[in-house]
């Protein structure tokens, strides 16, 4: 079953259960919450900036979800933590461009680490979207964060 | 009894009629999805093309010998659908599917109780403090129309609740009817469960505590299945869909009773459906033509014709002990894998031919991928059956469903691959036997 070890890398299997940054967050700046209909998959995304309000000094999700869902999640928090906005946004831009790629071209691992391991979802078209989730909540939780006050 | 036979037929047999089993040979995923959508003979395809190469024109307007011709066969094809599920010719609506049939139930409803369809239309209509049953087990299509109803009409939606592994009954129902139910809609076979309804007794109870109600019947997962006598059964409406009964997609059926479709107001309107027009008002034909507004899918209308004609030759009788078969084969492997819990009727009891799961500590979506990957189609997900799904405890379950050409050796497969699942995922306990899949 070769196909399904290149989506289920090991190192997915295993942030399936460490699940980095699994918890509430005190005085976070922005929250998102993501919901994949089809599946009932959900996670609450939140992210606290440092004074500049240039950095993210702390991320933290819950959710409840599939394997790729929770691992995608766990590894974005290894990936961001103590970024830029500017640099968390580069992450996002090429992790979905990765996920949009249907197993074509090779992933940037200086850019994405860990993270090039989901490479093998997106070509599973039906899963990119679980793969997606917590990206597209930090991502929404930086808009949100970077907002001018009214 | 062998579940590799179906009526005078090997089920090996029966599967060259299916281009897909055909055409793949020995090689074929085993697919059972039936549920989501059944797949097609031959025949039910050459019937739709031989339509639209050789008769294809209007229906019910024009004058030519075209029209004529391509009108008899919609016309004939709704006498044998109708036939199949045991309605009068007047009795049977074309819909889109059944989902589509449940909504002109409730809009024509919503519409009466807007005052539309004159006196003979009031007995649709529905006040504030009016109550509709629906049960929690519901698909999302017998739910959301009626919850868009009550919210017209200051009616009040009354759940008949399930209990821990999905199932209800006639004491269920009998603890939320009263004199102000109007609506009670449940389906015949649960899409999640494999519950089977028992619709007679249901329905008598309905008569007994709820005299104004009306009884609608979910069918979309019995026609395809199971003998089905509509007028007999004593509910007030049904809905079925074509494409899990061998046909189409796009096509489907409503059943009412002819005195209650000629007057529920047609939601829908427009060309077709009228007697006489004014630029102020129209009239509208009795039923079942009041409800076909605009042009209709007459290609598939025949192939789902040809599809109910094939099921018929089959004997639904057949079909049902042969999916019973096979759906007891599932049940009893099921239960006898460890982390693995079954949804709905225990094994020993009877139930439709399919059979939904929970995998301890994995994911249905990450069932459903690992089950794919062994060959094995099935669906994973909350099945248009949130509520269910919420009253169960879980987000999503792994649903594996059977129809005419489903084999023993799928079924096999399926729990085969099924006990492999917890091992690969890294959740198996120590010594938990396992399946092998290679």
């Amino acid at each position: 079953m070769s196909g399904l070890e290149g989506l289920y890398q090991q190192i997915i299997l295993d942030h399936s259960k460490a699940r980095h940054g699994d918890g509430p967050l005190e005085h976070a700046a922005a929250e998102h919450h993501e919901y994949n209909p089809t599946c009932g998959d959900e996670l609450t995304m939140r992210i606290r900036l440092d004074e500049s309000g240039e950095r993210i000094e702390e991320l933290a999700w819950q959710g409840d979800g599939c394997s790729i869902s929770m691992a995608s999640a766990s590894a974005l928090v290894d990936l961001m933590a103590g970024r830029t906005v500017t640099e968390a946004s580069e992450r996002i831009d090429a992790f979905r461009a990765m996920l949009r790629s249907q197993g074509a071209g090779e992933p940037d691992e200086e850019l994405l680490e860990d993270a090039i391991a989901f490479h093998g979802v997106s070509k599973y078209v039906m899963r990119v979207k679980c793969a997606m989730l917590s990206w597209v909540a930090l991502e929404a939780c930086l808009a949100e964060a970077r907002a001018p006050r009214a | 009894m062998s579940s590799d036979t179906l009526g005078a037929r090997r089920v090996a047999d029966l599967r060259l009629d299916f281009p897909v089993f055909r055409d793949a040979g020995e090689h074929a995923p085993a697919y059972l999805d039936s549920a989501a959508t059944s797949q097609r003979p031959a025949r039910v395809l050459d019937a739709e093309r031989e339509y639209l190469e050789h008769h294809l024109a209007p229906v019910h307007r024009g004058a030519s010998a075209a029209v004529g011709r391509s009108t008899t066969l919609f016309e004939d094809a709704r006498a044998t659908v109708a036939r199949f599920v045991g309605a009068g010719e007047r009795e049977l609506v074309w819909a889109e599917n059944a989902t589509d049939a449940l909504n002109i139930v409730a809009l024509g409803m919503a519409d009466a109780s807007a005052g539309l369809g004159g006196a003979e239309a009031s007995r649709f209509a529905l006040h504030p403090g009016d109550e509709l049953v629906v049960t929690e087990a519901e698909h999302h299509a017998n739910l959301i129309p009626w919850q868009r109803l009550a919210a017209r009409t200051g009616a009040v939606l009354r759940p008949v609740r399930v209990d821990e592994r999905g199932l209800w009954g006639p004491a269920e129902l009998a603890a939320v009817l009263s004199p102000r139910t109007r609506v009670v809609a449940f389906a015949e076979v649960s899409n999640v469960t494999g519950f089977l309804a028992p619709v007679a007794e249901l329905v008598a109870l309905v008569r007994e505590r709820s005299p104004e109600a009306l009884v609608v019947l979910d069918a979309c997962q019995s026609v395809p299945h199971r003998p089905t006598d509509l007028a007999a059964s004593g509910v007030d409406f049904a809905a079925f869909s074509g494409h899990k009964m061998l046909g189409p997609n796009g096509i489907g059926g409503l059943y009412g009773r002819a005195e209650l479709l000629d007057a529920l107001p047609p939601a829908r309107t427009g060309g077709s459906t009228i007697t006489r027009v004014t630029l102020e008002h129209a009239e509208f034909l009795p039923a079942p033509h009041r409800f076909e507004a605009g042009t209709q899918p007459v290609s598939q209308v025949v192939a789902l014709a040809e599809a109910a004609r094939y099921l018929d030759e089959l004997g639904m009788a057949e079909v049902a002990r042969h999916e019973s078969a096979l759906a007891a084969r599932m049940v009893e492997a099921v239960a006898a894998l460890p982390g693995v819990r079954l949804i709905g009727p225990p094994p020993g009891e009877e139930r439709a031919g399919l059979v939904s799961v929970v995998v301890d500590d994995v994911h249905a979506h990450d069932v459903g991928q690992y089950l794919d990957e062994a060959g094995v189609v099935v669906r994973v997900g909350h099945h248009c059956a949130q509520p269910l799904h919420r009253a169960l405890g879980v987000t999503a379950t792994t649903r594996a469903s059977a129809h005419v050409y489903t084999t023993e050796d799928e079924v096999d497969r399926f729990i085969d691959a099924l006990g492999g699942v917890r091992r690969f995922f890294g959740v198996a306990g120590a010594g938990e036997q396992t399946g092998v899949v290679a």
